[in-house]
């Protein structure tokens, strides 16, 4: 249990990231250890990077002190990653210059930063799963200490020095996400680095796994080590950061540290204006049932041939005008439970009850017609034909409707008429619509999905991660959109990884771990710590949230909805 | 967006053009390297082949691989790689030869019936690569170049003299009986005391537009083609793709089914022992060549027609017939390339364009609107 004081006075609650940099703003930063303040570590300097049509990065300035964690923060698409693989070797950049312990480099590849000093753990892990910790770290980095007993010592050694706790004969298949990421960044210091990148690296956390790199993080720093920590997340960034940069737009637009700031004034400098929030309070809900799942039972073949449950006893009821929110650690069957109301995945037993109507086994495709809209989880795998012009994708889902088609032909120019209005009404920057779907950002892609989808006044709106990868302008108007459609009956069922977006959105929140409903809970009073630890199992049953934490972190939450939302 | 449009008409006609002066410099590359003159042997091959009679011949010849290149671009125009294309077709015009020897109807009549026969066949051997697809995951292209094994195997069982052939003891030739002279396809007179064209010409430019009007025009079109541009975003859209899958190769060996009719039923009336074979592969590099458009596809089959033609002449001349079959090849291999080169080159240039139009706008309603940068 996470909180095991429940029913006595609470005691102190984990240090939320909230919590914690409203005490980093009362206290003066802490002082790195004395001699290492004037020394530098990384500094970036004009640095600029050309994309075909876009600036992705201009004239950035970054100075990295030695010994501390640097956050670089910025809304999604700013610009921080495409900075970081500039810094790591794997893009050049076509103006500035780098350097490293004072020296101008110029780093070709990653084996270039590497033999710097300076590593990076990606957002996605890059382990073989059927390796052990050891095979995995020394893999590519034989010739440092060999592959057995002085690679192990070595390993052993590290893990000591920084706490991480890693244990080099563990198959890495059964690790979980949060050793997964401690053996990535074993790996790193492993090769030496003594500059550490981290890009996103609380995205996968749940927020207890989150304190837990953080001190990860202290010990680093405590020896010497360089952290750079790429984040939108910015509760998290005050509650770890020495200093932090903001980028907005591609280019540096504040420097500033963490006790001469708060959440909402960051947010604002990575927005560059007033913030969106995506909090929906008066209720909707009515009392006619739109979806009923009862049952629900999904069993899937794994890799190793046994049959399991990826979905067991799911029940729920989403209400005409009721947004339902599944909170879960990814791969705990949102995706499963997705498709299995889409009609994608045939379910085992139970039923899906729909307006009234049983469309348990139904085809997908009378599903559509019959009031689903879908926003899927990767809009490039299951939402888009990417090569086909905007049109043809304002078809594809809805090819039997109108103005799409009449008897079995389709209607091109209404398709294509209907297309312009999609992109006018819901904000699609585009120069037309015969460009390919590939061509848009991302958030623009995802508004021309939610265009489609609500064009076609659905009755249930399956929206899983709406706004992940999306832009905090687009991420404000396709909330809007959700909550219009809500207004006038739409059914929600909402699947999102970022916690604030389901409390703000949901009018109910379940919890959904190992392919069951472990918990339910009342966004309106819970936080999402609360909410974390009943992800990891470490909840379950009704989750009592207390009203009067939400008010002094009210800020914050707000400003980090705003940023929130994956970079994938 | 006007401009945009007419870019995409270049590069969409780019593609072949480089493809083709690529292959005819490497073709006289191949040439030298035998130690003959290459631009004289291409100087033989256009003048003769624009002649009146060659005119004629690459017509036909073109009839019979624009059906071939219609049906293996079905499958392609889904991402399915029928292989098959050469078995179905050589099986169906098999049994439509047997089927129209055996009756003596009106010729209104019996050649509704030969083709049926023929789409028929052709569709059920193909059905048997599509099932064997959706129900056991077997990758078409393995079943289909087996099944092409198999049904030269059946053919040579069948057409044996005392079972659904006979042996014309003077010419030592195995056949089918011959169709009666009412199930003769009509011809058009060329004139000049020229061989005629063949009638079936009509028929298959009629498949060309039914090919267009399906894919482009129709529900079940779109949903064709969905699923060859993304499978799991044609699932999740509704389409049911197991059953795509069947249809479109049900539809495939149908088209493939057509091919042998051409020469069926205007040139020998009869299925023989040395019918042609090969002629499914054929539609493969057809296929490719036009970009599984119709009307790409018509003009690559009359340029395959034209490069055939010019083979035979070449050989008067002294010339290797062999160096038309690196041409061909070549050509292949340079519209592969040289599609997909293209293909990137579009989809980059297009992203810039809108990125940079995007950029424009931007910068013109200033302070309002946001520009997008790429993480």
């Amino acid at each position: 249990m996470a909180y095991p004081g429940r029913s006595g006075p609470r005691p102190a609650p984990p240090p939320s990231a909230h919590q914690e940099c409203a005490i980093k703003a009362a206290s003066p930063p802490k002082g790195a250890p004395a001699g290492a303040v004037t020394d530098v570590a990384v500094e970036l300097h004009g640095i600029t990077k050309r994309f075909p049509g876009v600036v992705a990065n201009h004239d950035i300035d970054i100075t990295v002190r030695r010994g501390t964690v640097h956050a670089l923060v910025g809304e999604n698409g700013a610009g921080k990653s495409t900075l970081m693989k500039i810094l790591y070797g794997m893009q050049r950049p076509d103006e500035g210059t780098i350097a490293i312990d004072g020296e101008t480099v110029e780093l070709h590849s990653p084996a270039d930063a590497i033999s710097r000093g300076v590593g990076m753990v990606h957002q996605h892990f890059m382990l073989a799963d059927n390796f052990t910790v050891l095979e995995n770290v020394v893999l590519g980095a034989e010739k440092l200490h060999g592959i057995a007993g002085r690679a192990r010592a070595r390993i052993k050694e590290i893990s000591d020095a920084y706490g991480l706790g890693v244990r080099p004969d563990a198959l890495v298949e059964d690790l979980g996400v949060a050793d997964r990421q401690r053996v990535e960044i074993l790996k790193v210091l492993y090769r030496g680095a003594r500059t550490l990148i981290l890009d996103e690296p609380t995205a996968v956390l749940v927020p207890q796994e989150v304190d837990a790199l953080f001190d990860n993080l202290r010990e680093l720093k405590s020896e010497g080590l360089t952290v750079l920590f790429i984040s939108h997340k910015l509760g998290e960034v005050l509650s770890v950061a020495d200093d932090i940069t903001v980028i907005r737009r591609g280019t540096t637009v504040a420097s500033v540290v963490p006790s001469e700031t708060n959440p909402r004034q960051l947010a604002e400098l990575m927005v560059g204006s007033e913030l969106p929030s995506p909090e929906t309070r008066e209720s909707t809900v009515t009392d006619t049932d739109m979806l009923v799942v009862d049952a629900l039972r999904l069993t899937a073949t794994d890799v190793d041939g046994v049959q399991r449950a990826v979905l067991d006893d799911i029940d729920f009821t989403i209400r005409k005008g009721e947004v339902l929110g599944i909170a879960g650690v990814e791969g705990n069957g949102q995706a499963e439970l997705v498709e299995a109301i889409m009609g994608m995945r045939d379910p085992d037993a139970g039923t899906i009850t729909l307006d009234g109507a049983d469309i348990s086994h139904a085809p997908t495709r009378k599903r559509r017609e019959d009031g689903i809209g879908y926003i899927p989880e990767d809009r490039h795998r299951h939402g888009l034909l990417l090569e086909a012009p905007l049109w043809e994708n304002r078809i594809l889902g809805h090819v039997t409707e109108e103005p799409n088609s009449k008897a079995g032909l389709l209607n091109p120019a209404a398709a294509r008429r209907d297309t312009e209005r999609i992109v006018a009404e819901y904000d699609v920057r585009t120069p037309g619509i015969e460009v390919t779907a590939a061509s848009l950002s991302g958030g623009n892609q995802q508004k021309l999905i939610v265009g489609r989808e609500m064009s076609h006044h659905p009755k249930l709106l399956i929206a899983a991660h709406p706004t992940r990868g999306v832009d905090v302008g687009a991420q404000a108007q396709i909330w809007d959109q959700i909550r219009a459609a809500r207004r006038d009956g739409l059914a929600v069922l909402l699947i999102s990884a970022d916690l604030d977006e389901l409390i703000g959105l949901s009018d109910t929140l379940r919890v959904m771990y190992r392919g069951r409903l472990v918990a339910d809970a009342d966004p309106a009073t819970i936080t999402p710590e609360e909410l974390g630890s009943a992800m990891t199992g470490a909840a379950s049953g009704h989750l009592e949230g207390q009203a009067d934490d939400g008010t002094e972190a009210a800020a914050g939450d707000e400003a980090e909805a705003a940023t929130g939302g994956e970079d994938r | 967006m006007k401009k945009l449009d007419k870019e995409r008409v270049l590069l969409a006609v780019a593609a072949p053009v480089l493809a083709l002066a690529a292959a005819f410099v490497l073709t006289a590359l191949v040439l030298l390297a035998t130690g003959k003159e290459p631009f004289n042997a291409f100087g033989i091959m256009f003048d003769y082949g624009v002649k009146a009679d060659s005119q004629v011949y690459i017509l036909n010849k073109a009839t019979t691989y624009y059906l071939a290149g219609l049906a293996v671009a079905i499958g392609f125009r889904m991402n399915l790689f029928n292989i098959g294309v050469d078995g179905q077709y050589r099986l169906a015009a098999f049994f439509a030869a047997v089927v129209g020897g055996a009756l003596k109807l009106p010729g209104l009549v019996q050649i509704p019936l030969i083709l049926l026969v023929g789409m028929g066949v052709g569709a059920m051997w193909a059905s048997i690569a599509g099932l064997l697809k959706v129900y056991r995951g077997v990758s078409e292209v393995i079943s289909t170049i087996m099944l092409n094994s198999l049904s030269g195997i059946v053919i040579s069982y069948l057409l044996v003299d005392g079972r659904l052939a006979d042996l014309d003891k003077q010419t030592n030739i195995v056949a089918t009986d011959p169709l009666p002279s009412s199930s003769h396809f009509f011809t058009i007179p060329a004139g000049g005391g020229l061989d005629p064209i063949w009638g079936f010409i009509v028929v298959a430019a009629l498949a060309g537009v039914g090919f267009w009007f399906l894919l482009g025009r129709t529900r079940f079109g779109f949903d064709l083609r969905a699923v060859g541009r993304s499978e799991s975003a044609a699932q999740a859209s509704g389409v049911n793709v197991k059953r795509m899958v069947l249809t479109s190769m049900l539809l495939s060996g149908a088209m493939a089914g057509l091919i042998g009719m051409p020469t069926l039923l205007n040139d020998t009336h009869q299925f023989t022992s040395d019918f042609p074979t090969g002629i499914g592969f054929t539609g493969i590099a057809i296929a490719l060549l036009g970009r599984n458009n119709p009307v790409g596809i018509g003009l690559a089959a009359v340029l395959w027609g034209f490069l055939e033609r010019g083979a035979n002449r070449l050989e008067f001349e002294g010339y290797d017939k062999e160096i038309v079959g690196v041409m061909q090849g070549v050509i292949v291999l340079c519209v592969v390339i040289a599609y997909e080169l293209v293909r990137r080159y579009g989809l980059k240039r297009q992203q810039q364009r809108v990125g940079a139009e995007l950029a424009a706008q931007a910068k013109a309603d200033k302070g309002t609107d946001k520009q997008e940068v790429p993480a």
